[in-house]
């Protein structure tokens, strides 16, 4: 692999080897620019992975770990944020982020997600704002992100799927029996299910293999290559250039701003807490929603007493994250859902907004297991199950394998009061300050997911479950992993971050890729976060070749 | 990504380090042939601990905590991954002890109760953090991977049916299978 020297001044630095940044690489580097790669964690493969819910689940050993990286929490700024017990927010921490360990969920966002305000007026509270792109700007590049890197699914069997170019390019992977469950049941009622998208393959393909069913795909790396990373697939396609170079175990602390004001490269921790500065003409962020902001506020300069790129006040503000209940039923005979992929069957049926409902929100619907056998022993029981002793041993056994959950994808508003900070007091273990999350539902949000959880237990209703129960934890207070909306999009630098090229409107070579680009969010980000990495990266190489950056 | 199924999970912070730790230890104890030794409780807490467990796991129509080594889990995760527990364990059993001493006057241990003594005493401290704490590890060692020290000859696995496999074939379940489909849509 290319090595490049801290003092090479290389074309373009990238902060983040996840979902967007591992995409920027491939681009970059194929279209003959020599880059370096950030990434804060470290560089895996698949003999590393294991099926080990403890490790991975319970250990944080491809997470963000609370013990080293303390985030801080509150729910409004009036309140003091403390550590919480549990993360609230989550990434992915090692080459290729999140989507070594994500579900693989892989949806397109609709055409109306671009044009929510002008669609649907403004929210009271809320900062409904529509894309400064539409989706037919960005329909090339879904088919392109779905096309390099390996997405499974059914054209057409989503009525309401925006238009595309290009069929999926592998065929669905084999329905489980929560599918057919949940497909029976959502036909009946007049629904319209359709084949999970998934960024898995469900056939060889391009040199890699097909799932093997393991069943270890969320929270969990695929040994086999089937899952559709950027571990395993543009990365080393970008190191195979001989331009780019990955470089793990780095912790970015701050980008470094000239005189001129535009920035010269950026300040990173290696793996044995030096500091070195690596050098670049420009320098690309992609270090997800939460750490994109934690470092441009980090990266204060005289130049930028607020913080890179923030002449707006806005980089931090607008956290979105996921959102939605989960409804539970247990049938007769064993599903066995630990077994293939988590989910087979989605409906996007109450996706769309409808002011008929009387608050603005939507989402998905699927049908899924939830559980491996450490999860589902601790929390997987009916409400009113006991907790422990002979009966409560007898229902694990029998329920672990007759135990269908259906989860909801819910919209979360933009709320400016929702915001990424850094904590005056707590640091990490790196003496740098801690990100402090605020964070709370808009009510719209609260009121969507419990209508949505109505239309779960409709569903559950429609099967032969012979007992359904739901389930409404508080969750501001779980770990989310959707972090998004932080340095959102726009055409007006006093009301976003970025362009509508990612580039920061206060810094010319700087770029921010990543969820935090995100002006709305419903459901599955992803397959979106990709596609704009794709985009961005056609226009910054073009703009670089014409030294236009 | 899910949320709740990460609900009930302690955050431990302890880094990959010290599960390769525990991994190493477990390892090395399973390949000798003395007897499991402990490396965090005495052997005295040890008793009471794998009392408390066995009950939370009963053995019985199937193996419980005590078959599959939860005990010898539990020290693991108190000498590696997680000793940051250690204390709420050394004040938890002190207090488990005087509830014991009150409901049973004249009591020696938890692990000499009777059964149904052993069953009324967690039912009067089965909301504690304690508690909680010794439900979770019994439950880790019960379903976690044998490698941690618990879980031996995979009794955990086997009461609720999950196979350990790196390749299945559909159908999986009955639903999606001969019996379930209905036409398989």
């Amino acid at each position: 692999m290319k090595q490049y020297p801290p003092s090479e001044e290389v074309d373009f630095l990238i902060v983040g080897a996840g979902a967007a940044g591992g995409v920027m690489a491939k681009e970059l580097s194929t279209a003959g620019f020599s880059v370096v790669v950030l990434e804060q964690g470290p560089y895996l493969g698949e003999k590393d992975f294991e099926h080990d819910e403890i490790k991975y689940t319970m250990l944080s050993a491809m997470t963000n770990d609370l013990g080293r990286q303390p985030h801080t929490y509150r729910n409004s700024e009036a309140a003091r944020a403390t550590v919480p017990g549990a993360k609230v927010v989550q990434y992915g921490r090692q080459v290729g982020g999140g989507t070594v360990h994500f579900t693989a969920n892989y949806w397109r966002l609709w055409e109306s997600d671009f044009r929510q305000k002008s669609k649907w007026g403004g929210v009271a509270g809320a900062s409904l704002a529509d894309w400064p792109i539409s989706y037919a700007d960005l329909e090339p590049y879904y088919t392109k992100a779905e096309e390099e890197l390996g997405v499974s699914g059914l054209a057409g069997a989503n009525p309401f799927e925006a238009w595309r170019s290009k069929p999926y390019p592998l065929p669905p992977l084999p329905v489980k029996s929560s599918g057919v469950i949940f497909e029976r049941a959502t036909r009946k009622l007049g629904l319209h299910p359709f084949p999970a998208p998934m960024a898995i393959l469900s056939q060889p393909y391009r040199g890699r293999g097909t799932c093997a069913h393991c069943g270890f795909c969320e929270g969990f790396g695929c040994e086999v290559r089937a899952k559709s990373s950027t571990l395993g697939t543009v990365i080393p396609v970008a190191e195979r250039t001989g331009r780019c170079e990955i470089r793990p175990d780095s912790y970015t602390r701050k980008i470094e701003t000239g005189a001129d004001g535009r920035v010269r490269g950026a300040v990173y921790f290696d793996a044995n807490r030096r500091e070195v500065f690596q050098r670049a003409k420009a320098v690309v962020v992609c270090a997800n929603g939460s750490e994109t902001p934690r470092l441009l506020l980090m990266s204060k300069s005289s130049r930028f007493p607020q913080g890179l790129a923030n002449s707006s006040g806005l980089v931090g503000k607008h956290l979105m994250v996921d959102c939605g209940f989960e409804a539970f039923g247990i049938f007769e005979h064993p599903l066995n859902e630990f077994k293939s992929v988590q989910t087979t069957r989605v409906i996007h049926d109450f996706y769309e907004p409808d002011p008929k409902r009387g608050f603005h929100g939507g989402g998905g619907i699927d049908a899924r297991f939830d559980f491996y056998p450490i999860s589902f022993a601790l929390s997987g029981l009916p409400k009113d199950a006991p907790r422990w002793g002979r009966e409560w041993k007898k229902m694990v056994g029998h329920n672990f394998a007759r135990t269908l959950t259906l989860e909801a994808h819910a919209t979360c508003l933009p709320q400016e009061r929702n915001s990424i900070t850094l904590d005056p007091d707590t640091k990490d273990d790196w003496g740098l300050p801690a990100m402090r999350v605020t964070f709370d539902y808009h009510p719209d949000d609260g009121s969507n997911m419990k209508y949505l959880l109505a239309r779960q237990v409709e569903i559950l209703e429609a099967t032969e479950a012979q007992k359904i129960w739901t389930d409404m934890t508080d969750l501001s207070l779980l770990p989310h992993n959707h972090l998004l909306g932080t340095c959102r999009m726009g055409d007006d630098p006093k009301t976003s971050v970025v362009d509508r090229y990612h580039r920061a409107h206060d810094v010319s070579n700087l770029f921010l890729v990543d969820g935090s680009s995100l002006v709305t969010a419903c459901c599955q980000p992803t397959c979106t976060i990709q596609e704009l990495a794709y985009r961005a990266a056609e226009h910054i190489a073009g703009q670089a070749q014409k030294a236009a950056i | 990504m899910s949320r709740r199924r990460w609900l009930a999970v302690s955050p431990l912070g302890a880094g990959w380090a010290a599960v390769l730790a525990a991994q190493e230890h477990a390892h090395n104890a399973m390949r000798s042939a003395a007897p499991a030794a402990l490396s965090a409780l005495s052997a005295a807490e040890a008793m009471e601990i794998s009392a408390i467990a066995s009950q939370i796991i009963p053995s019985g129509e199937s193996p419980g905590a005590r078959e599959a080594g939860v005990i010898y889990f539990i020290d693991r995760a108190l000498a590696t991954f997680d000793t940051g527990k250690r204390a709420l364990y050394t004040k938890g059993l002190e207090e488990a002890e005087r509830k014991r001493a009150e409901l049973f006057p004249g009591s020696r241990s938890i692990a000499e109760l009777a059964t149904d003594q052993q069953i009324r005493l967690l039912e009067a401290i089965e909301s504690t953090e304690f508690f909680e704490q010794v439900r979770t590890h019994s439950i880790m060692g019960f379903f976690g991977n044998p490698s941690y020290g618990g879980n031996r000859d995979l009794v955990g696995w086997k009461l609720i049916g999950f196979e350990d496999r790196f390749h299945f074939e559909p159908p999986f379940g009955y639903y999606d299978g001969p019996g379930g489909t209905m036409g398989n849509p």
